[in-house]
């Protein structure tokens, strides 16, 4: 049996999630904008499950506007508030840990006459709420910032951030949570959050699922033009099924308890830490689901394939940073030295995962580990 | 800690003398199945009733509770044990979670069981005394306090509570016989429901329906408001009438100032009948006098006049914001406002007649038997159930 723990890049979804989403596709098929009574119908499920959303986020149902995912949710937040708000100012505050989502969105700005101060995390990886406060300027209209790490899980300080803008009436905060979303919890009252990113795939829903909380007030300019879907904030013939299979993922995770996770995390952590040859990057009091670290002198993609060998897969950085052959940007950014960050590996648990595949885990490890460190050593 | 059971008090209900248990009966049943947790259990007392809760989540409950009409005020009770510690320290965590800033409060201690070895003016001291070190800004005045903190200590264990809810007030819902009500879509009829439920009233919801000239979508605009309304007690029955026929008759025999009247006519007629049919006392309708050419006093009076069925207008004197702002505080202002075309919108005179004559309208309509075209719409009526349990996506999400 494949022992998965790579559940950061990619959930499996859960069967009944896949059972709505080919059951909705079949039966609301039409197009929810038709006049007609199956298209109705269609429009119905999807304001049901915006309900169903809204209800278990306690948030307003016009405040969720469905989108394909985190990717398009950080890029409809970023660039959707840049744009709407050029007039007030052109300056972003935003981190050096940011999935390329967010990242890659902000050098795009910056492309087009924006600035953008991308501020640098403490070695922990963690962002400190001072350091916002200095990047801010009267041109600044936006601070976004995640929740959790993708690549070392670590926990930003979200909630006092969020706390802190509220002296800087004119500035929003946008939170990526697609990593954290029914994991760590998060108030978004308390926290202060604008808008916020969430994927459907990252929580054993389906790709190209997601949404964008939006609070009520606030306004983005839509990336799409179109037939003005989602009040007019996301053009394009919405996903029923996708949208009816992302409310059902989200009312499962309401029973299922993601401490659960930490347990085996915290069993692995424990493990290495006894073992010399291993560096863990991800801080205590993290995600529950996420452990980063090295094993020095082993390439990470070299131990992701032997590990893949005895049924185990997990992955080097993010998965969408992974194919670029680069050390992680995350990494440098703590000042992980560029060898440790050359062999880092990531593991991300689910409610899937067990114990039992946790011991596995160490033991192909004690197996893997001296045997290629020994050919290391005969090549040297 | 967990909130054990929830104490309610009535309101007008317990100026009722005799028949009061008809009342409570019928609040009891509209809190149970509004509910529908089989672990909750309903008790209904002369003068309180109490909901034990058996493990469910009280603020789930209260959500529900404060749309409950009858009920005056609620309040969240804990159980404890004899054991004095155990009883201060509920009442410590008590006042903590009722407190906002600064507060005054004082102990009101019941002792049914007399065996109890601490008298009450010696528990409100214990308890009090225990409440004010334990918390900062609280101070007690025992003649206007913000917070009343109650025990009642009984044999079988004490109970504490703190916390004091406002209820909807009125009359359970169905206490007072049943009426039917025009039900357009629009921002007054539902508000309209809405005060009626509050007095007693149970609904039977007729809304007058003309394909292809209206929409789905505008039949289930007023099945969400229907089933809105149901939050206020119980079920509503929504019946649709086929109104295609009748209006475009209306529409080649009337002249045209006069259609709008006649169409209001034929709508009386039919509710009068759907009334008879459902038991149904009275008609209910959202008019409130001037706002709309049918709702002057002379249009009212040329409508009216095909029946003697009492027709009750709850807001009649009511002003249009006012209305709104009930509607926002209902949850159907947002329903309401979606711009799906109705019956009354289609088929609009230019200018209709704002001071039609009885006389005329009754001449109009003399040259053709409508009584076909009205058994026929009563006939093809279509009622559905509210709430409506919409299963099928129910499941799927």
């Amino acid at each position: 049996m494949m022992i998965y723990f790579d559940n950061s890049a990619t959930t499996m979804p859960d069967e009944s999630v896949m059972d709505t989403f080919v059951k909705a596709g079949i039966r609301f098929f039409a197009n929810p904008s038709s006049l007609h009574s199956p298209g109705m119908e269609a429009e119905r499920l999807i304001e049901k499950a915006r309900e169903q959303i809204a209800g278990l986020m306690k948030v307003s149902t016009d405040e969720i506007i469905f989108t394909s995912g985190g990717t398009e949710s950080n890029n409809l937040a970023i660039k959707g508030v840049a744009s709407f708000y050029k007039g007030r100012g052109r300056h972003i505050v935003t981190t050096m840990i940011e999935h390329p989502s967010v990242f890659e969105a902000c050098r795009d700005l910056e492309k087009s006459g924006y600035s953008v101060t991308y501020v640098k995390p403490d070695e922990n990886g963690i962002v400190q709420k001072k350091e916002i406060e200095q990047a801010i300027t009267g041109e600044t209209v936006l601070v976004s910032v995640m929740h959790v790490n993708n690549e070392t899980g670590a926990v930003q300080p979200v909630k006092e951030i969020g706390k802190l803008l509220k002296k800087y009436p004119s500035v929003l905060f946008h939170v990526d949570d697609v990593q954290g979303f029914g994991k760590v919890p998060l108030d978004l009252q308390a926290a202060c959050v604008d808008l916020l990113s969430v994927s459907g795939h990252k929580l054993h829903g389906l790709n190209g699922t997601g949404f964008l909380y939006k609070r009520q007030g606030v306004q983005v300019a839509p990336l799409f033009s179109g037939g003005g879907q989602e009040r007019g904030f996301r053009s394009g013939t919405e996903n029923v099924s996708g949208i009816a299979s992302l409310a059902k993922a989200i009312r499962l995770l309401q029973q299922s308890d993601p401490e659960k996770t930490r347990e085996m995390t915290g069993f692995i952590r424990g493990q290495l830490i006894k073992r010399e040859w291993s560096i863990i990057h991800t801080p205590p009091q993290s995600a529950p689901h996420i452990l980063h670290f090295s094993i020095p002198g082993i390439k990470g993609e070299v131990l992701v394939h032997a590990l893949e060998k005895e049924e185990i897969i997990v992955s080097t950085t993010s998965a969408c940073s992974s194919k670029q052959n680069k050390p992680s940007r995350i990494l440098e950014a703590m000042n992980v030295n560029r060898e440790h960050a050359a062999s880092a590996i990531r593991i991300s648990l689910s409610r899937y995962n067990t114990m039992e595949e946790s011991v596995k885990f160490i033991d192909a490890l004690d197996r893997i580990v001296p045997v290629l460190a020994k050919k290391r050593n005969e090549r040297t | 800690m967990n909130y054990d059971r929830i104490l309610i008090r009535y309101g007008e209900m317990s100026t009722k003398g005799r028949n009061r248990s008809k009342f409570t009966n019928k609040m009891k049943s509209n809190i149970k199945r509004l509910l529908a947790d089989d672990r909750i259990q309903v008790e209904a007392q002369r003068d309180r009733m109490f909901i034990y809760l058996n493990g469910a989540s009280f603020y789930e409950v209260k959500e529900q509770l404060l749309h409950v009409s009858g009920i005056q005020s609620f309040s969240p009770v804990v159980k404890t044990s004899q054991e004095l510690d155990e009883m201060k320290e509920a009442a410590l965590e008590l006042v903590k979670r009722a407190m906002i800033g600064a507060t005054t409060f004082k102990v009101e201690t019941r002792r049914a069981d007399k065996t109890f070895p601490l008298d009450t003016h010696a528990l409100n001291h214990e308890i009090g005394g225990h409440v004010l070190r334990g918390t900062e800004n609280v101070t007690v005045d025992v003649h206007h306090p913000n917070l009343t903190l109650v025990v009642e200590v009984r044999q079988e264990a004490v109970y504490l509570s703190c916390e004091t809810y406002p209820g909807a007030g009125g009359l359970p819902a169905g206490a007072a016989g049943k009426a039917v009500l025009l039900l357009s879509g629009g921002l007054d009829s539902p508000v309209a429901g809405y005060m009626m439920m509050k007095r007693g009233v149970e609904i039977e919801a007729v809304h007058f329906f003309s394909p292809p000239y209206t929409s789905e979508r505008a039949k289930q605009k007023v099945m969400d408001l229907a089933d809105t309304l149901t939050k206020y007690g119980g079920h509503v029955r929504l019946h649709i009438v086929p109104f295609t026929h009748i209006q475009e008759t209306i529409h080649k025999q009337v002249p045209e100032n006069y259609t709008m009247t006649s169409t209001r006519r034929m709508m009386m007629r039919i509710a009068d009948r759907i009334r008879e049919q459902t038991g149904a006392l009275a008609i209910v309708t959202g008019e409130s006098l001037g706002q709309v050419a049918s709702q002057t006093m002379e249009s009212m009076a040329a409508i009216n006049n095909v029946t003697n069925t009492p027709v009750l207008r709850p807001l009649i004197a009511s002003d249009k914001l006012d209305i709104m702002d009930t509607a926002r505080k209902i949850g159907t202002h947002d329903i309401s406002i979606l711009p799906y075309e109705d019956c009354c919108t289609i088929f609009t005179p230019a200018a209709p007649k704002t001071r039609p004559r009885t006389e005329k309208v009754q001449y109009f309509e003399s040259f053709l038997d409508f009584e076909p075209l009205i058994e026929q719409a009563i006939r093809d009526t279509e009622t559905i159930m509210l709430p409506k349990k919409e299963k099928e996506m129910d499941d799927l999400l």
